[in-house]
């Protein structure tokens, strides 16, 4: 097999890799954002529960809840759902970076000086004004660097989709490394993997540099 | 009459910060409160800018009844849109400035006249322009607060206040956050607004300025008015022995 086949072959699971990098981003972003407001809710029984979302996503490995959400639906209600592999690695990766983004969120808007707030209401503007205006502004740039991170993670965690044996690029290579017994596919992952974090670092170092007229 | 607060009452948990203090501010009046940290006259100044609620009492801007009390000894505000409308009487400055980083200068000052009293931009603009030829800031207007000394900002917060018209300005300690060389400069922008008979109550600790500046002095201690007057009654001549006692640590 010559390095264009392979790269060929693997082409269809780069599309998948990034489908399943782009809805995650596309979904859990916003969804943090409510995650975050319902973890900072006025509710203490709505705080908890959120809480405990969070402990569970964040306190066992993405793999396992994968695994839930997919084999979840028949084992607890007997239902099988056709076309439901993708659907359930979607679900899963979004609630699971929802939470992690709402902690993000979370440290971001606290950081925020209560002093803020106080200039806000005194001027007279309204709370959708003060949120809007005067804190999401300051909170997007307090917490560009740990987006970052997390997006850089994703990049990588997409190819954990190979446990609901769903043929994203890096189940791909494996198999084609180990009908081929080459190692290049796995070189090419690597490569992809990289390049695709290269560019995800530019694209937010430039939106950093947007926000850094002021400190 | 600007400002009525009567009877104003106010607990943190079972820490009664102010008792029973009432204050009237006429127009064109200025008022220095001073004392002892601690003593309840930041608090008083945030009940009388709505940061704080009152436990009771009452407090009226313009003739226009904003808190009041019933027969329960509860405080009770008057509602949302009635509240905005109170609010457009004073404007308040921080101790740490709270000047909005992300907006420059002009925009700072500019935002909420715009935004939220819904005027004209032009008309906005040109007003900004003059507060700022007014606290000698004219070249600065495009720079961004953290480009700013601590003078500056507090002098660009003072432009913010004012730009929103209010009748009564409230100045919490605004030098406090300040080294000795910069105190002066924002002191002498509210000199000059004394000078226009703005109507101001200044919460402070530079002794020589509420004496030089104010038409009445005020000495809080322990959530008590202790004493009032004139400054040169006040300072030259302070009739209650705590407030003896306080001025004494400062005439060294």
């Amino acid at each position: 097999m010559t390095l264009s086949t392979m790269l060929a072959s693997m082409g269809e699971g780069m599309l998948r890799t990034c489908a399943i990098f782009f809805l995650t981003l596309i979904f859990s972003m916003p969804l943090g954002m409510i995650v975050m407001f319902l973890r900072r809710s006025r509710f203490r029984i709505v705080r908890e529960i959120t809480k405990i979302y969070i402990a569970i996503m964040r306190g066992t490995p993405l793999m396992l809840q994968l695994l839930a959400w997919y084999f979840g639906p028949y084992y607890l209600f007997g239902m099988s759902i056709r076309g439901y592999r993708f659907p359930a690695i979607i679900i899963g990766f979004a609630m699971n970076y929802a939470a992690y983004f709402a902690e993000i969120y979370r440290g971001g808007i606290e950081a925020i000086p209560q002093g803020q707030y106080e200039a806000a209401e005194v001027l007279g503007y309204n709370s959708v004004q003060t949120f809007f205006k005067i804190i999401l502004p300051q909170v997007i740039k307090t917490i560009l660097p740990s987006v970052t991170n997390e997006v850089i993670t994703l990049v990588k965690d997409t190819s954990l989709a190979f446990t609901l044996a769903y043929n994203e690029m890096f189940s791909l290579a494996k198999q084609i490394a180990a009908s081929q017994t080459s190692f290049m596919p796995f070189v090419i992952a690597g490569i992809f993997y990289f390049i695709a974090n290269y560019v995800v670092a530019f694209v937010m170092e430039r939106i950093e540099k947007h926000y850094d007229y002021y400190k | 009459m600007i400002l009525q607060m009567n009877g104003i009452k106010k607990s943190f948990g079972s820490n009664e910060v102010l008792k029973d203090i009432s204050l009237q501010v006429d127009s064109g009046e200025v008022v220095s409160i001073i004392g002892p940290s601690g003593s309840g006259k930041s608090t008083l100044l945030r009940c009388a800018t709505f940061l704080e609620t009152i436990d009771s009492g009452e407090i009226i801007y313009m003739d226009k009844q904003a808190v009041t009390t019933g027969t329960n000894g509860q405080a009770v505000y008057v509602g949302k849109n009635e509240l905005a409308q109170v609010k457009r009487y004073f404007g308040l400055v921080f101790q740490q400035f709270n000047l909005f980083p992300h907006y420059s200068v002009l925009k700072n000052i500019m935002d909420a006249p715009i935004h939220v009293q819904k005027r004209l931009k032009e008309e906005v603009h040109q007003e900004a322009m003059e507060l700022l030829r007014k606290m000698d800031l004219e070249a600065r207007a495009d720079a961004y607060p953290c480009q700013l000394s601590g003078g500056q900002q507090q002098r660009v917060a003072i432009a913010r206040a004012l730009a929103l018209k209010p009748e009564i300005l409230f100045f919490d300690e605004p030098t406090s956050a300040l080294d000795p060389e910069l105190t002066g400069e924002v002191l002498k922008v509210i000199r000059q607004l004394a000078e226009e008979k703005m109507t101001m109550v200044v919460v402070t600790h530079e002794m020589p300025f509420a004496r030089a500046v104010s038409n009445r002095v005020i000495f809080m201690d322990k959530g008590f008015i202790v004493e009032q007057g004139d400054p040169e009654e006040v300072f030259g001549n302070p009739q209650q022995e705590r407030t003896k006692q306080f001025l004494k640590n400062y005439q060294r």
